[in-house]
């Protein structure tokens, strides 16, 4: 997108909500409520919410969780889920066994 | 917009956030422009998270270890954030005589500046990390080096610079820099003009171009760097480890995962040059690098590759401090992919820097015109 985004702009304070400790990503174990808060101590993109609480850094990589992840940060920020940008993803598709990956070539078979 | 402050700084990395943070701590005005629309989003997030002292050449050593020293320690409760940090030792390994006769070289100079590293043998590794292989003979220990999480880390300096009233701009990249009277003045991207009275550019790679436009050059160029992660695994080490050529190093997270940095040797010719992105070769390589080393870790699952740019100068350490030619005009940049370990250090010293005009620790050693012709 590369926007101009102000991080001094007011998004209102943080105020907690009854389903705050609803699980939201199953696979590290982060609460709507963490989520929230990460926005309000300035993480503004799925990039940031990411490297900072690990939401979809587990085995399912995001696949389960990025969707409802987006809708909260977009609500908290009081933007469309739309203008968020989903965050990178990245190789592989599925955990590989680190003895399969290693052999994109096999020996004798040159590359 | 704010669009006036004190001091603006260009890059929204862990330099530029850590020095955002300790120089709001002093009451000082701060405007961060960040180009990408990230906060963090070049090496600060992209590096292994070594926090090490070994290795390093003697001219940055000394900021470093006051690094480890005053402020390492103590940075989670200061940032509010879990930066992960471990003082468990830095293995860095070899084997060979080749290898060997790099790391005491490496550990003498390291020596003279003070710094606790000697050199042990395999048997002795073995007993310090009992799961490297029998293919390591030789390595450099320094107990007082560790590793962190830098994307907590990173985004921690920016969460309480951010508290402590600093004003971030994400997708503002800048383009040029211009002089008012001879003094450091306007910072100038697509869209809009700042102004400050310091400027301290900390970019990264694009520091480059950006200070081209007031006629400094600081000779550097890109190198891509290639890393990886796997699944939580049970609890193996806590040690740092690196190689004696400087091609493989890791850590365990707290997380659980293995976190493994490496590269193919074909990096600088990779067909897509151009962009940060993985080759099929690369990730592959480390791997088959890991199960050398770790035999154990052959079953662990690899979840996510990726790849950043280092910002490597022509003599592998950065340009650090003030510009004499342009008052008002500081550069903090070319840290040769081992920026995050020294981070904290680097933007503390740089606040004091530009608020008192001098510094704890001598950066006489990293000014930004050393670099000369050979003959």
């Amino acid at each position: 997108m590369n926007a101009v985004n102000d991080r001094s702009r007011d998004i209102g304070p943080f105020i907690p909500a009854p389903d705050d400790e609803m699980l939201i990503c199953r696979c590290e174990e982060i609460t709507k409520g963490e989520i929230r808060k990460a926005v309000h101590d300035g993480m503004w993109t799925m990039t940031e919410i990411r490297r900072y609480l690990r939401t979809g850094m587990g085995l399912c990589q995001g696949q389960t969780c990025a969707k409802l992840v987006k809708g909260i940060v977009a609500r908290e920020l009081g933007i469309s889920p739309a203008e968020l940008e989903p965050a990178t993803s990245r190789v592989p598709m599925r955990p590989i066994e680190m003895r399969i990956f290693a052999n994109e070539a096999k020996e004798g078979e040159g590359v | 917009m704010k669009k006036n402050a004190e001091v603006v700084i260009v890059g929204g990395g862990i330099i530029g956030c850590a020095t955002a943070y300790y120089l709001a701590r002093q009451g000082v005005d701060v405007i961060v422009l960040e180009g990408s629309d990230h906060i963090g989003n070049g090496g600060s997030s992209r590096n292994g998270g070594g926090v090490r002292q070994s290795g390093r050449d003697v001219r940055e050593l000394p900021l470093v270890m006051y690094g480890i020293k005053n402020l390492w320690p103590h940075l989670s409760d200061e940032l509010e954030v879990d930066c992960e940090y471990h003082q468990d030792g830095n293995l860095r390994l070899g084997k060979n005589e080749k290898h060997a006769e790099i790391l005491t070289k490496l550990a003498n100079s390291a020596k003279s500046v003070g710094l606790d590293v000697r050199m042990i043998d395999g048997d002795e590794v073995r007993q310090i990390n009992p799961y490297l292989s029998h293919e390591v003979t030789v390595a450099s220990w320094c107990p007082t080096d560790g590793h962190a999480n830098p994307l907590t880390t990173t985004l921690g300096y920016y969460k309480m610079a951010r508290r402590l009233g600093v004003t971030f701009i994400s997708g503002e990249a800048v383009k040029t820099l211009r002089t008012v009277k001879g003094k450091i003045r306007r910072v100038i991207t697509d869209n809009n003009t700042y102004e400050g009275e310091s400027v301290l550019v900390a970019a990264g790679l694009d520091s480059r171009d950006i200070l081209t436009s007031v006629g400094i050059d600081i000779p550097m160029t890109n190198s891509l760097l290639e890393a990886l992660v796997t699944e939580a695994e049970p609890h193996m080490f806590d040690q740092m480890l690196g190689t004696a050529e400087a091609d493989f190093y890791g850590h365990q997270t707290k997380h659980g995962s293995f976190v493994f940095g490496g590269s193919s040797g074909l990096e600088r010719y990779n067909k897509d040059n151009g962009t940060q992105a993985t080759s099929s070769k690369t990730a592959s390589c480390i791997c088959r690098g890991i199960m050398k080393y770790f035999p154990d870790l052959a079953g662990a699952k690899i979840v996510r590759t990726w790849a950043g740019w280092m910002d490597a100068s022509s003599d592998g350490v950065p340009s650090l401090g003030k510009v004499d030619e342009i008052p008002g005009l500081y550069v903090a940049c070319a840290f040769n992919g081992h920026g995050f370990g020294i981070a904290p250090a680097a933007g503390e010293q740089l606040a004091k820097l530009i608020v008192t005009g001098i510094t704890d620790v001598d950066l006489h050693e990293l000014r930004y015109d050393r670099y000369k012709a050979k003959i």
